[in-house]
């Protein structure tokens, strides 16, 4: 029996319409996987069912929930079933608890609003709520603060407060989507296995196949405010009814074409490199203790090369890339930029820095809104000791913006008026215009829809086999990384524990690391 | 949490070392010369040198510098060049007049501006936001002494609610209060008024964070969620605000004792300036400067009750 089932839902928010003619079912103890890019009203769907809409929100059609009509209800019926009947799960760990209270009280609280219960027997339930989600009492007391747990942890918190309750319905909105593949595992497998023990429904929200694939029960793939597909997963995955099905599905196994061989000759080399961080000092005197973020490690190259760097939040891949642009001194070892060494304790000069440029992980973060385009993208001309003027500086601005498939108009914009997508390639624009020789990618398709990304890439491959560029390639995604690098670095703790070339590192990965890793990335079969 | 309490007295320690000898400095290079202020422009250079050698302005620098605070520490500021009183007799009276009248300003302006700033917020777009927001336009905007002459001409003079100005001291405390009320009224006014907005705008962004969506998922209504989740976090602008407005209430209230003809630390230290009366400015000036590192020391271990993030790892 269906515990939730939606029939010819629609939604306008003003007077913008967001949902068509949407319909879904879930059943106790079976995960519904709801997939679409973004803006596909695939959260708001999940928003329409326990009825937190933003303002302005109409929604018709039916949500029966456990017998209720949800759109029918008043605001106090919905206050008492959220929580107790309808538990979620967001997106973003890291700010979904409320950083001034303890783990505890926020688990219970869930209890207290719902039951007649003491305090005393709903921080005993949140105890036993957190053991149930894999944190044990010993390392994780109820009066930790949010703060002082990682974001795997925090999700797992989330989750206790989501289910301490044991609702019949669990909605999950992209849950693992900002955490790191070894502990998105961990977490799908937690709620996978929760949903069985609880008998509870589950409506997964995200934008990936991959993750889906092997927890969901049915699919349904909604694109533009519809559902275009939906069924059982594995005659989803049999048939592919829809174009927009399989393109969703290519473009998430998308692997671009790359010709240009490296040269063996290394444009960049890096040498028992050491970066240190100073910590807060623990006494009053005496120097203050240090965390050696990036360990000695060594790696080369080489010209037209793409090398990856994968590693989880914390392995010190961030620091290695400050290290290498120039932002922070080095404590030790050296980095060669086309034959110029700099030492520990020396800033990479302005000629050098000209050579390498830097596309970031956030298309909407990394522009100044208040700029125009033109502006916006020839940033890196303080670089240059002569930097164009006049007509010469339009011609690069130009040739940039043509080379990344943008149109020269596009100069007079601001950055509003872009697509994720489009804002990632005005970030490659902006670092071509100096025509460096090598580009430095810090998770720079990490944030775009499937689609998108595989546009991103074939632009990259191309780029590089027109321009003869370098990359040096950093992402968490291991499945990008397998797509557009010649080698892989794989970081650990500070230091790399396994270098090789891509396609040997994925298929016969040497190091138990890189094995773990591997295994907790959601790989599609490719079947059809 | 020990620690960081033991860090920012550290730092309030240092502020006060630092403060004593910029102001002790900032006095010194000021032209004109006390003993020759007290006799006059008349009076003859040897009465002059005189009194230089018994007020010690012949001593060296760092020997002026150290008598001074070694007095300010034994409770002895000196003796005023213009009056021949004790200073500390000076500021004693009036510091009892100025303290009360900021703490009261101050909480009137937080019992005027929490309410309304929440009330706005929670009912963002409303007309009860139109009319805080509006209302607190013209609160700031209203000047002081104006908007407390107003005050006097109804509500002492016309009504006799409150008195027009004086202040009887603390025999009889009803009295006093009665007599504080509409200085305390007028400076509050424009402190609750950007007190309220900045309320309103912490709570804005705080009601729109990730959070206030997780508690909504749990089953509160929007009130339970704005009390029990939205306040304590939008709490730290709100608290750096009152702690510079207590300064402000502390020193800045001239113009208001003025009108209401109150002996004021405000009042004293003015005519203190005009007179050249240095040893009185250095001493009210340092005294001030306590009270608002102290504020600040107090705003700082509010924070870190507020905010679990700013206390250093106790375990």
């Amino acid at each position: 029996m269906s515990i939730l089932s939606i029939s010819g839902l629609n939604l306008t928010i003003g007077t913008v319409p967001i949902l068509r003619d949407v319909s879904l079912s879930a059943r106790a103890g079976e995960i519904l996987a709801v997939i679409g890019e973004s803006g596909s009203g695939k959260s708001m769907t999940a928003y329409c069912v326990n009825q937190l809409l933003p303002r302005g929100a109409v929604a018709t059609g039916q949500v029966r929930f456990d017998g209720q009509d949800m759109l029918a209800l008043d605001e106090r019926a919905l206050c008492t079933l959220r929580g107790a009947d309808i538990g979620m799960v967001f997106q973003e760990p890291m700010t979904a608890l409320n950083p001034v209270q303890t783990i505890g009280a926020q688990v219970a609280e869930t209890v207290l609003i719902h039951t007649g219960k003491s305090k005393a027997e709903a921080l005993r339930i949140a105890r036993d709520t957190l053991n149930r989600c894999g944190l044990p009492a010993a390392q994780f007391p109820l009066d930790k603060y949010p703060h002082e747990l990682s974001g795997g942890q925090r999700q797992r918190v989330v989750i206790a407060m989501a289910i301490a309750l044991r609702p019949k319905l669990l909605i999950a909105d992209e849950p693992t989507t900002a955490l790191d593949v070894t502990t998105q595992a961990q977490i799908l497998d937690l709620l996978k296995g929760l949903v069985k023990q609880d008998n509870m429904a589950m409506m997964l929200i995200s934008h990936d196949l991959g993750v889906v694939a092997d927890v969901a029960d049915h699919i349904a793939i909604m694109r533009k405010g519809e559902v275009v597909e939906s069924g059982p997963t594995a005659q989803i995955f049999a048939e592919m009814n829809h174009p927009y099905t399989r393109a969703l599905f290519e473009a998430s196994n998308h692997i671009p074409d790359r010709e240009a061989p490296a040269v063996d000759a290394p444009i960049l080399s890096v040498k028992n490199l050491v970066r240190d961080y100073l910590l807060p000092r623990k006494s009053l005197f005496g120097p203050a203790p240090k965390f050696r973020a990036v360990n000695g490690v060594s790696f080369e190259l080489k010209r037209g090369e793409s090398l990856g760097l994968v590693g989880e939040s914390g392995c010190g891949k961030s620091t290695l890339t400050r290290a290498i642009l120039g932002l922070e001194a080095i404590q030790g070892g050296e980095i060669v930029i086309n034959g110029h060494r700099i030492g520990a304790g020396q800033f990479v000069p302005r000629e050098l820095r000209r050579q390498m440029q830097v596309v970031f992980q956030d298309p909407y973060g990394s522009f100044n809104p208040r700029h125009k385009v033109a502006r916006l993208v020839t940033e890196p001309f303080h670089l240059l000791s002569d930097p164009p003027s006049g007509a010469a500086r339009k011609a690069a601005i130009d040739k940039a913006l043509t080379e990344v498939g943008m149109h020269p108009d596009d100069a007079d914009k601001f950055i509003h008026e872009f697509s994720g997508g489009q804002r990632q390639r005005i970030a490659i624009a902006r670092a071509l215009i100096i025509e460096p020789e090598l580009i430095i990618l810090d998770e720079a398709v990490s944030a775009l829809d499937v689609s998108i990304r595989a546009q991103i890439l074939d632009l990259l491959a191309d780029l590089s086999d027109r321009l003869n560029l370098s990359y040096l390639f950093i992402s968490h995604d291991l499945s990008v990384v397998r797509a557009i690098t010649d080698r892989v670095l794989v970081m650990k703790s500070g230091e790399f524990v396994e270098v090789g070339d891509t396609g040997r590192v994925f298929t016969d990965p040497q190091h138990p690391y890189t094995r773990a890793l591997i295994e907790a990335a959601p790989i599609l079969e490719i079947t059809p | 949490m020990l620690i960081y309490i033991l860090k920012r007295l550290l730092s309030l320690g240092l502020s006060l070392v630092a403060a004593s000898v910029v102001i002790f400095l900032a006095i010194e290079v000021m032209p004109g010369d006390a003993a020759q202020i007290m006799l006059g422009i008349n009076a003859s250079p040897d009465a002059v040198e005189a009194l230089r050698q018994e007020l010690g302005l012949n001593l060296s620098i760092y020997a002026r510098y150290l008598s001074w605070v070694g007095g300010l520490l034994s409770g002895d500021f000196g003796v005023s060049y213009t009056y021949r009183v004790p200073v500390t007799e000076m500021i004693g009276d009036r510091v009892w007049l100025s303290f009360p009248m900021a703490i009261y300003a101050l909480v009137l302006s937080t019992l005027i501006a929490f309410p309304i700033g929440i009330i706005a917020a929670a009912k963002r777009g409303s007309w009860a936001d139109w009319l805080v927001m509006g209302g607190t336009q013209l609160g700031v905007a209203i000047p002081n002494f104006w908007f407390a002459m107003l005050a006097v001409q109804l509500l002492a003079i016309k009504y006799h609610w409150f008195s027009a100005g004086g202040f009887p001291g603390w025999e009889n405390p009803f009295l006093a209060i009665r007599a504080l009320t509409l200085p305390a009224f007028v400076l509050a006014l424009p402190q609750a008024s950007i007190l309220a907005r900045v309320m309103r705008s912490s709570l804005l962004d705080t009601l729109s964070e990730d959070f206030m969506r997780t508690a909504r998922a749990k089953g509160n209504t929007r009130r339970q969620a704005l009390v029990k989740h939205a306040l304590r976090n939008a709490m730290i602008p709100v608290l750096t605000i009152l702690g510079l407005q207590f300064s402000f209430l502390l020193a800045g209230a001239i113009i208001v004792e003025k009108i209401f003809f109150l002996p004021g630390i405000g009042s004293l230290i003015f005519t203190a300036i005009s007179q050249r009366d240095l040893i009185v400015v250095e001493s009210v000036v340092m005294l001030l400067v306590f009270a608002v590192i102290l504020v600040t020391f107090v705003v700082d271990i509010t924070y870190a009750v507020v905010d679990p993030r700013l206390r250093r790892k106790a375990r």
